[in-house]
């Protein structure tokens, strides 16, 4: 890991948390975050639309869009990176409307998600894709919470330790995508 | 004419699942090793070096490099002296992704049908299965996990001939950047380009699991992979899309024999976890 500054922060997040995140930022997480990709997305949605009671209250939550693979015994998790968050953008907004307060994943977010990130106050994180073994030793606990036929999508909380994250885009807006990536560009035909 | 039972191949491609998925090969860790040293961004550096770290652990745990393992692609290349005995060659390979899958503690990612039910096979059966009726009485076998964050980044393009070196360069380069960070950079760029639709495809799969030194044995399509590298790596994408100079490890182009009218261009980008293993049975 970096030897660069980190902010150690705790999760569930409050809203000064975080709003005081900022593109850019290395953090380290503890405490209990969320696991949810796909289908348990779509799930939430439908409880939503139905007027039904949610699983598990989502207010101050930061979710993981990770889909583990399965541990090996005595462990409490397989490898668990982190996949591309831009798969749910079709129902982030209406669950940052119900209180959801951060995201974890990997990849580009549609305009729509970050104006309702600006809206409630939500930043969103990456953590390294791909580096599933490593992270994996950052997480002490994996419990189901909804939904256990769907086997690794099921929607799942996680005891956490010092979990490795970079916050892309904060609750303003900035994008440390677009940021690190134009010192770099220098290629000028562009597509 | 030579003999090779269904059990062992079972057992090769069982083996071939668990290599693939938590030993990074020898040639994309010599490669993250050389861009440590030469990206210049120090974030960049960092997750370079997280994902050495990611290897060693997977490697020492038997853990998967990363959770996605993926669909199980099978390229086979079976000699026409081979008689496979005790069982079909397909059910062969597809009961030693069940095993390896299962027994391994590698992650299921099929599910049976793509559109309504979309329900999990729960053994990441079936494989994508490549044949070739090849020489000889030998039969190699090539395991190329392939998880979908970098498979939904694939494209293909049918451009026509006008359109020429400078079409390429272009589809190339827009599927890079449309990837970005969601493939997992840095990335190892397929690119087939020729033959019809389906074949197209298939090479930019082939030129993706090849070996990351090699290079095209043609030299104008050797130079043009450099090329490409070159300009991939000018996108600023960078490690994990958070800016940076190694945005691929390589690009490599396989190409096939075309129709007057076509020039087909596929791009299959696959992520840092290149994942490859081999058996010759």
């Amino acid at each position: 890991m970096s030897d660069a500054i980190v902010k150690h922060i705790r999760a569930p997040f409050d809203e000064a948390t975080a709003r005081s995140l900022r593109a850019g930022d290395s953090v380290r997480i503890s405490g209990t975050i969320l696991a949810a990709r796909d289908a348990a997305h779509k799930r939430l949605v439908e409880c939503l639309d139905r007027g039904k009671a949610l699983p598990v209250d989502l207010h101050g939550q930061v979710v993981y869009y990770v889909g583990p693979s399965p541990a090996r015994p005595g462990q409490p998790i397989g490898a668990a990176g982190p996949t591309t968050a831009g798969r749910m953008d079709a129902y982030t907004p209406r669950l940052l409307a119900e209180g959801l307060r951060g995201m974890i994943g990997k990849g580009y977010r549609k305009p729509e998600v970050v104006e309702a990130m600006k809206k409630y106050g939500v930043p969103y994180l990456a953590a390294v894709g791909g580096a599933g073994a490593l992270i994996a030793r950052r997480i002490r606990k994996y419990t189901v919470l909804a939904w256990p036929e769907l086997g690794p999508e099921a929607l799942a909380a996680m005891e956490v330790e010092d979990f490795p994250a970079i916050v892309v885009i904060d609750c303003v807006g900035n994008n440390q995508y677009e940021a690190g990536q134009t010192p770099y560009k220098t290629l000028q035909e562009a597509v | 004419m030579r003999d090779i039972s269904a059990s062992t191949i079972t057992e090769a491609v069982a083996r071939l699942c668990v290599e693939a998925c938590c030993r990074l090969p020898g040639d994309i860790h010599t490669a993250f090793e050389k861009a440590r040293q030469s990206e210049p961004s120090v974030i960049g550096r960092d997750i370079l070096g997280q994902l050495l770290e990611n290897a060693e652990i997977a490697e020492k745990e038997t853990m998967p490099i990363c959770q996605d393992t993926g669909l199980a692609v099978v390229f086979a290349d079976i000699g026409q002296d081979v008689h496979i005995t005790g069982g079909d060659f397909t059910e062969a390979v597809n009961a030693g992704i069940r095993k390896g899958y299962v027994e391994g503690y590698l992650r299921k990612s099929s599910v049976a049908e793509p559109l309504f039910d979309r329900k999990n096979t729960d053994d990441n059966t079936p494989a994508v299965l490549h044949v070739r009726i090849v020489r000889g009485d030998g039969l190699r076998l090539r395991l190329a996990p392939k998880g979908a964050g970098s498979e939904n980044k694939g494209v293909l393009k049918m451009l026509v001939p006008a359109d020429g070196m400078e079409g390429v360069r272009k589809t190339v380069l827009d599927a890079v950047q449309a990837a970005g960070p969601n493939a997992c950079p840095p990335m190892v760029v397929g690119v087939g380009l020729g033959g019809n639709m389906e074949l197209a495809c298939l090479l930019a799969k082939r030129a993706c699991v090849r070996d990351l030194n090699s290079a095209n044995p043609d030299p104008r399509y050797a130079t043009l992979e450099k090329e490409l590298l070159h300009l991939v790596n000018r996108t600023g994408i960078g490690p994990q899309g958070l800016g940076g100079l190694t945005t691929a490890l390589a690009v490599h182009v396989e190409w096939a024999p075309t129709h007057i009218a076509s020039l087909p261009v596929a791009v299959n980008i696959n992520c840092h976890a290149a994942r490859h293993a081999e058996a010759i049975l």
